[in-house]
């Protein structure tokens, strides 16, 4: 780049990374998370049983990811060790999602602005409160944007549709059966078709769970139980 | 640039030790400048045998230093994960670390790869963090850890017994480790028997510990005055590593008591 034959104005060079990062991310399905009354839910659509979009990153925290898988699991392992380093040099209370937040928007926006390619991918980080009023949600975009989200956020191809169709519902009001029907319901209208259970993804942070953590995988069969239609 | 260290990024390691050690080798425990074992606080007497399903751990809450009780109620058996629990004796500071340590490097491999390390992985890992450790017991802060657990290709469970120079020896019937682990283990030959239920697996688990504390002053009793009761894991496939209620404990320790007491006044 310092030998640049032309001159390209900072204006287009950015334009030209943020089509180029969007684009990538348009491509990939969508991931939905959505608080409900006692915990919050990570729902994506992942044909895949193994290579997952979704993961625990610490006690109460949960990530979720969309865009290049290789991108997205480089920054889900940086977050694990980021919290457990911090979690046994202080304390367990002391790893929060605002800190890792802002640790993965640092990094986006370094590399956004001084790599040769930014990062196709967009994020969620999730944590679970001690009580409903002190959860949190934070999307971050490939630029290093955080965006802080009330009651569910959606990121991906298809977030703006799925965003529109969840808009004004409380979901932190409702049970756990009745917000995955909404979750599953805005992914389906926003995607290509109806979604069998084994081409979701889904996991939650639990409130009511003993013990300090709360990130649990919810199997094709529990989440088939817990889907009504 | 502001937000991850590159290591994080860059790093293929799953060993959360290993991260520690490059990142911040302050955070690990360090190897001290002169010997002063005896005034530290020691741990003591810890036993585990095979049960008709699975492997029960039960520890005593005493530390000394010489001949004082530096606490009523440590807690030297604890979880490693869901399906397996960890007892150490030794200097009671670095056991707690090496404790502490382990459990969140089996957290941290359980998260990086999405999977858990199999049972003979998770003893050999703590093998390994012993040899690293072997600084520490050349100068009389060692550390021995009982490790038992199961896993899907080990339903019935292991016992693996370690020594400070990270050798790593399977228990196929009981062990017990610390000051008075040689009475313990002389209760255990006689009392143990393959296949023993809950309630007799737990009697026999107190009785051990009981006959440990008559003898080892620095293994305490069942603590009837500040209800502390010695700790009590078991581990089945099934329900995982569950802790039995300190009351139930007690009330068994009251049992053995009064049959104690029952002969030795006949």
């Amino acid at each position: 780049m310092t030998q640049a034959p032309f001159y390209v104005s900072p204006e287009q060079l950015m334009k030209d990374r943020a089509d180029f990062a969007r684009k990538g991310i348009a491509r990939g399905r969508s991931v939905v998370v959505l608080r409900y009354d006692s915990g919050i839910l990570l729902l994506a659509e992942n044909p895949s049983p193994t290579l997952h979009k979704i993961a625990e990153i610490y006690d109460r925290i949960g990530f979720a990811a969309v865009g290049k898988y290789n991108e997205f699991e480089t920054l889900r392992q940086a977050g694990v060790r980021y919290a457990d380093l911090r979690g046994y040099s202080y304390d367990r209370s002391d790893v929060t999602a605002r800190g890792l937040t802002n640790a993965y928007a640092q990094t986006l926006a370094g590399v956004f602005t001084t790599e040769s390619k930014p990062f196709e991918v967009e994020l969620v980080v999730a944590e679970l409160g001690r009580t409903a009023a002190t959860d949190q949600l934070y999307r971050i975009t490939y630029d290093g944007s955080v965006i802080d989200e009330t009651e569910h956020v959606a990121i991906g191809g298809q977030a703006d549709a799925i965003t529109a169709r969840l808009k004004g519902i409380v979901t932190s009001a409702k049970p756990l059966t009745e917000v995955v029907d909404l979750g599953i319901e805005a992914l389906t209208a926003a995607g290509s078709g109806p979604l069998p259970v084994d081409d979701l993804e889904a996991a939650v942070l639990d409130r009511e769970v003993p013990g300090h953590r709360t990130f649990r995988r919810l199997s094709d069969a529990a989440l088939a139980e817990l889907r009504s239609d | 640039m502001a937000g991850f260290p590159p290591a994080f990024l860059s790093s293929t390691s799953n060993s959360f030790i290993d991260l520690i050690r490059d990142l911040a080798p302050d955070a690990l425990p360090q190897p001290q400048g002169s010997p002063m074992s005896e005034q530290l606080p020691h741990a003591t007497t810890i036993v585990a045998f095979h049960t008709a399903a699975g492997v029960l751990m039960a520890g005593d809450r005493r530390a000394t230093i010489g001949n004082m009780i530096a606490s009523h109620a440590m807690e030297k058996v604890r979880p490693a994960d869901d399906y397996s629990v960890i007892g150490i004796a030794g200097t009671a500071g670095v056991a707690l670390d090496l404790i502490r340590l382990f459990q969140l490097e089996l957290e941290h491999y359980e998260k990086i790869e999405d999977a858990r390390l199999s049972l003979g992985g998770k003893a050999n890992r703590l093998a390994a963090m012993l040899r690293g450790n072997l600084g520490l017991a050349m100068q009389g802060l060692s550390v021995v850890p009982m490790f038992a657990g199961v896993d899907d290709s080990r339903p019935d469970g292991q016992i693996f017994s370690f020594d400070i120079t990270g050798g790593k020896y399977e228990e196929h019937r009981f062990h017990a480790i610390g000051s008075g682990s040689g009475f313990a283990r002389g209760a255990l030959k006689k009392l143990w028997e393959p296949g023993l239920e809950p309630d007799a697996a737990l009697s026999v688990a107190v009785e051990a510990l009981f006959d440990a504390s008559d003898d080892d002053s620095a293994t305490g009793g069942p603590d009837f005055v500040r209800k502390l009761a010695p700790t009590v894991f078991t581990v089945e496939l099934g329900t995982g590593v569950r802790e039995i209620p300190a009351d139930r404990v007690l009330a068994t320790a009251a049992e053995v008591v009064a049959e104690r007491t029952r002969k030795a006044q006949a």
